[in-house]
């Protein structure tokens, strides 16, 4: 494939190198978000913004940061970041804000994002580290709505809340899922699509 | 029997390498070697030779649990005149309603899980291994009668799949399949698997008056303090009743008294450890014992004595057949006494003391096949630890 090689930043964590199901970072959040689409679009968008923003900061800054306290400033400036997006979401979609809960105040501890600063960000150009953190965002959002799309199809029979299984289902038998509401059938949806993906990219196989 | 031979090897080479259907390779071993005894023999050194291969060990098994199927088939049919108020209780009658009604079950756990195993076996150009032979006669008994039949299929296909064949298929597989089918379906479909209506197959007909098909377990997780434990038909239970297994339950595992005679063959072929089934008795009365001393009406199970708790629900068919799966058991001998103690313990304290689960024993097991393994380590351990203290004083 010929790609621009200053996009690969962007293009390489989709799949290649996917932060959930390569680098397997990040699985906490996927696992509590992902009951529902919604809340699972809502905190990819939270963790995209978060993670480019944060990139960009910490690229601008890298030459000034003293290397014995580089893991504070980050916290410092992911922290700050996080209550932005957090007041935000309470602002502008409060249901949504209530369903995710603590787990917007987390996108603090999520590894991806410590991870993409510490590897990423600290040493390279703010544009580049801008399509890293989008990447990243994405990377993680892609696997986040697969999951949440079958948790939320087989688990409730709907997709963002309206009703996709016909009525004559249930009336003939047909009940929703309850273990795909219960956090263990997403670690088991995860491992699906690290399957599926594992298999199509022999490459990637230990 | 020569003739269906004489066909067979005569289309054997088809299915040999470089044959027309040299694909389906697995699919005709699987078969021939079900109908005939393999003729091949190693062909090099000197090998220890048993006509006990797992083959044999599996129908062993299944002859084992006939008994149970057997009753349970009876069982429903009568726990089904018994609610409709059908007073002919023909034995044949009773025995035929019940066997109509869990065939389909039967037939659906078979076809699913022994379709899944040979399309594996296929891709991965495997033998087709006998393993789902038991389980695919376990997974029917320890489900409710009503259980519907394309919910037994998801979770057949979901535990054959994730259970078993990601860790490599029969034998490599740490949790018991039959267990997770059972479990998958607690957790997916509640209401259809626990409750008061799942457990009696009543039919189109209408219930008589006062019926209540709660289990004795149900009743008694519903209850305030010491309850008597009810029949069908709202009339007490005997201790009689409890052994032979004549209450409404999961439909295979109710008679103890079947559930014995299982284990006589069992233990008689030297299929199933005695060592498991006896430490988990002992841990089941040891549990019960200390619960009935500390009884409250907060945990109204806690009334039961050791010996219905032993004869009620699906105790005693856990730790014949479930705990003693030599594959997902605790291989050392000492292991396999803290593992049985431990299922037949958790098993009762899950049953007292979790008011949403009526019955522990599924989850008891499950939770003692995770530790099996680390079980095992801390035993081999300790006893290279002690033979390297034992060389220590001698030099």
């Amino acid at each position: 494939m010929n790609v621009n090689k200053s996009l690969l930043p962007l293009i390489n964590p989709l799949s290649k190198d996917n932060p959930v199901i390569v680098q397997v970072l990040g699985i906490c959040s996927a696992l509590a978000v992902t009951a529902k689409l919604e809340p699972a679009l809502v905190m990819t968008i939270s963790v995209t913004a978060v993670l480019a923003l944060a990139n960009v900061i910490i690229s601008l800054l890298r030459n000034t940061i003293p290397t014995s306290i580089r893991i504070i400033v980050q916290l410092v400036v992911v922290a700050a970041l996080v209550v932005i997006v957090d007041q935000v979401l309470k602002a502008w979609n409060y249901e949504v804000s209530k369903a995710l809960s603590v787990f917007i105040g987390l996108i603090i501890t999520n590894c991806i994002i410590m991870g993409r600063l510490e590897a990423f960000a600290m040493s390279n150009r703010p544009w580049a580290s801008f399509l890293d953190g989008i990447g990243n965002g994405l990377g993680y959002g892609i696997i986040l709505v697969i999951v949440a799309f079958f948790r939320e199809l087989l688990g409730s029979g709907t997709l963002f809340g309206c009703q996709v299984i016909p009525q004559w289902c249930y009336e003939h038998g047909y009940q929703n899922n309850g273990m795909m509401i219960l956090p263990p059938m997403a670690l088991i949806t995860v491992a699906c699509i690290i399957w599926v993906h594992r298999s199509r990219n022999k490459d990637l196989q230990e | 029997m020569k003739g269906l031979k004489k066909k067979i090897d005569s289309v054997k080479p088809q299915f040999e390498k470089g044959g027309k259907f040299s694909k389906l390779h697995s699919v005709f071993d699987g078969f021939y070697t079900f109908l005939f005894t393999p003729n091949e023999t190693s062909r090099s050194g000197v090998h220890i030779h048993d006509s006990n291969d797992s083959k044999r060990t599996m129908i062993m098994v299944v002859i084992a649990l006939l008994p149970c199927c057997l009753f349970g088939m009876w069982n429903v049919g009568l726990q089904h005149a018994l609610a409709i108020g059908d007073t002919n209780h023909d034995l044949f009658h009773l025995f035929f309603y019940g066997f109509w009604a869990v065939l389909p079950q039967i037939l659906t756990a078979y076809i699913v899980g022994l379709g899944i195993e040979f399309i594996v076996a296929q891709i991965r150009g495997h033998e087709i291994q006998e393993g789902f032979l038991v389980s695919g006669i376990l997974i029917p008994m320890i489900c409710p009668v009503s259980t519907p039949c394309w919910m037994l299929a998801v979770a057949v296909a979901f535990a054959v799949v994730f259970a078993k064949e990601v860790f490599g298929g029969t034998g490599y597989n740490f949790l018991n399949v039959a267990l997770v089918t059972r479990a998958f379906l607690f957790f997916a479909y509640p209401s259809k698997m626990s409750g008061d209506n799942v457990f009696v197959s009543v039919g189109d007909a209408a219930a008589v008056d006062g019926f209540s098909g709660a289990t004795p377990l149900g009743q008694l997780a519903a209850s305030s303090g010491p309850a008597e434990v009810l029949g069908v038909t709202g009339n007490p239970l005997s201790y009689a009743d409890m052994f032979f297994g004549m209450y409404p339950g999961s439909w295979g595992e109710t008679s103890t008294f079947c559930i014995l005679i299982g284990l006589v063959i069992l233990l008689a072929t030297s299929i199933a450890s005695w060592r498991i089934v006896f430490s988990g008795v002992v841990g089941g009365v040891l549990m019960s014992l200390l619960a009935h001393n500390f009884a409250t009406p907060l945990y109204p199970v806690t009334y039961l004595t050791p010996i219905e708790q032993l004869s009620l629900g699906g105790f005693a068919f856990a730790i014949v057949f479930m705990a003693t799966d030599p594959v997902t058991a605790c291989r050392t001998n000492i292991g396999k006494y803290i593992y049985g103690f431990l299922i037949g313990a958790v098993a009762i304290i899950i049953r007292c003391y979790n008011t949403g689960y009526p019955e522990g024993a599924m989850l008891a097991v499950l939770l003692m096949n995770c530790f099996a393994p680390l079980i095992d380590y801390c035993v081999v351990n300790a006893n290279i630890n002690r033979r390297l203290k034992r060389a220590a004083v001698k030099n």
